[in-house]
């Protein structure tokens, strides 16, 4: 630390960058306060961020019993659930065959219809309404696969909401949800 | 060519005002600016951006003081109150509403001639850059004011755009209920977009003082693209250009109020006199008019995080312009060749903007079926999408970097007062009209 000391003194007014290159006391400093600005505005910028996800209000919603007697057999309701609308399907026999039988048809994002319903209960189809491209919610008995085809961007889903063409990446969601009785479901 | 200042202060108190804050010389500076004396009308919607710009941020301050940002509020509040209820409110949301198309037409317009005349070229790149960033930003700004009315179509206009980001690897999800504030568009989403809405315009405001900087270091480009040489070759700003800027704003407001008194709703959407709900989809979703080329690129293309890639490099073209157009000729009245390569482009996105309001399976040709390819038939809005955003890309990657290698280009005059001296007034009548 001498010889700094020495060399800072003897070039006035240069704290740093100076004839020999030696890190002088005035370069520790300048870094030092650097890195202490950088960590603060770091540590500053994170509530700015933050406070732009889900509030403790929003993510307060997050589960929904439904009683599942109120879909007849064949019909189809949307509720909402954290918001976000949610297909429960009551899903014929037919549905149900059709949904089994491709399987293993090519598919973009490959699922079989048991990994998709809860066994005991495999005429429920109950998953996320949002098309998986863009968000839109898709209507039923359109398309070539007597499920869904979303009007925006003309996804089509099968019987068990598994993406059969157009621009969709996935599978209708899938969100957790259990039978706490064989007509009553809890979401979330 | 900004050249030294010519102001002199006459008065006492502008003496001593331009010792000490020289606003009033900045003042006569920009007035006095040397500016090409060949500029033609395509060159006045510049000024009518500025007014644009003004009229919304006014316009939108008065309705700011009615409005109700909440997802409970906010339908009644604009449809209720503001259309039917507050004094002129419906002239001043009318003004705001058609105002943002106005605002677009111009901006297409004055895009149309900086590519034309070869504006974006050395040395008006930084020029150029910003001005691509002003019409970003004018997209994002347009976008969540449309969300404001809380309407069906701002709703899923809003769900469909916000759902883009879901498209990016790894963080896409997590950054769309950032986006979102919940995990769909709701109240909160409101809320911030009204807040980003109202600030917007104040931060666009700031790059166009940028981009009338940029504009003021090496002047205007001409219809001639050829540089100015000599002070004989320019008039102050002031009177000419500002009456020439004031007669076009006229005129511009002239359509303004057929569209604002005449077809208040000519360019909305009815689906938006319904109320949001996020249960049921509107058929079909559209993008204000302003939006429908970037979405029919996006519908073209059968993959998702392509489609939004594509969305994107759409606009990167225009930003990677100045570096891929790599003739020394500005103007494109000297390059017939490549005049005819915009000419088919311009129609392209003309075609993309039809292609953006149609539903994607709808027939190009009325009852004509073809074959089916990728998903649709050859006769389809798809492929005609397909088709016009591909000659959209390869317009920027295939043709402009290369089209100055083979093509003829006509003689460039050696200043930009020769093709005014060739037509059939007599010189000398056309030298001392122009004195």
């Amino acid at each position: 630390m001498a010889d700094t000391i020495a060399s800072a003194a003897s070039v006035p007014g240069s704290g740093h960058d100076h004839g020999a290159g030696a890190p002088s006391r005035r370069d520790f400093i300048y870094i030092a306060t650097g890195a202490v600005a950088a960590a603060g505005a770091v540590a500053v910028a994170w509530p700015l961020i933050d406070q732009l996800n889900p509030a403790a209000d929003t993510l307060a919603l997050a589960t929904l019993e439904y009683d599942l007697s109120k879909v007849a057999l064949g019909q189809e309701v949307t509720i909402a659930w954290r918001k976000q609308p949610v297909f429960i399907r009551h899903r014929t026999p037919k549905e149900t065959a059709e949904a089994v039988a491709d399987d293993h048809a090519p598919m973009k994002d490959p699922a079989t219809d048991a990994s998709r319903t809860k066994p005991g209960h495999e005429e429920w189809l109950i998953c996320l309404a949002s098309c998986t491209h863009l968000g839109c919610i898709p209507t039923f008995a359109q398309g070539e696969y007597g499920g869904w085809l979303c009007p925006c961007h003309g996804s089509v889903y099968d019987t068990a909401g598994r993406i059969r063409k157009g621009p969709a990446p996935k599978n209708l969601y899938l969100m957790p949800y259990a039978f706490l009785s064989d007509t009553k479901i809890k979401i979330g | 060519m900004s050249g030294p200042s010519t102001y002199e202060p006459k008065t006492g108190i502008e003496r001593w005002l331009d010792t000490r804050l020289p606003i009033i010389r900045f003042g006569a500076d920009l007035m006095s600016f040397p500016t090409p004396r060949n500029l033609n009308y395509w060159y006045t919607f510049g000024g009518i951006l500025a007014v644009c710009l003004g009229i919304q941020i006014l316009s939108g301050i008065i309705l700011a003081m009615h409005y109700d940002p909440s997802g409970a509020g906010a339908f009644l509040s604009v449809e209720q109150s503001i259309m039917r209820d507050v004094n002129f409110g419906w002239l001043i949301r009318g003004i705001h509403a058609n105002g943002a198309s106005m605002f677009f037409v111009a901006v297409y317009l004055h895009m149309a001639r900086g590519l034309y005349y070869g504006s974006y070229k050395a040395p008006r790149e930084i020029l150029w850059l910003l001005g691509c960033v002003i019409y970003v930003l004018m997209m994002a700004t347009a976008f969540m004011g449309y969300v404001l009315p809380w309407g069906q179509m701002s709703f899923w206009g809003a769900k469909v755009i916000t759902s883009l980001l879901g498209a990016l690897p790894v963080v896409g999800q997590p950054l769309t209920t950032l986006l979102w504030g919940g995990f769909s568009v709701d109240s909160p989403t409101l809320n911030r977009f009204f807040s980003l809405h109202y600030l917007l315009p104040f931060i666009i405001a700031a790059v166009v003082v940028l981009h009338v900087w940029a504009l003021h270091v090496p002047g205007n480009n001409n219809p001639t693209g050829v540089n100015v040489q000599s002070k004989a070759d320019t008039l102050p700003f002031s009177p000419y250009y500002t009456v020439k800027d004031a007669f076009a704003i006229m005129v511009f407001f002239l359509l303004f109020a057929v569209f604002v008194f005449f077809l208040p709703q000519a360019l909305g959407d009815v689906q938006n006199y319904t109320q949001a709900n996020p249960l049921v989809t509107p058929n079909p979703i559209v993008p204000e008019w302003y939006l429908l080329p970037f979405y029919a690129i996006l519908r073209a293309i059968p993959d998702k995080l392509m489609g939004v890639l594509g969305l994107a490099g759409a606009l990167a073209m225009l930003f990677a312009l100045p570096w891929l157009d790599r003739s020394p000729i500005r103007s494109m009245r000297y390059r017939p060749t490549y005049r005819i390569f915009f000419a088919v482009w311009v129609v392209s996105v003309l075609a993309l903007g039809w292609c953006g309001s149609q539903e994607p399976q709808g027939q190009v040709i009325p009852g004509v079926t073809t074959f089916n390819l990728i998903d649709f038939d050859l006769n389809s809005v798809t492929w005609l999408s397909r088709i016009s955003a591909l000659y959209y890309f390869a317009y920027f990657l295939a043709i402009t970097p290369f089209i100055h290698r083979w093509e003829k280009t006509r003689p460039v005059p050696d200043s930009l007062y020769t093709p005014v001296l060739k037509h059939p007034v007599p010189a000398a009548a056309a030298l001392s009209a122009a004195e």
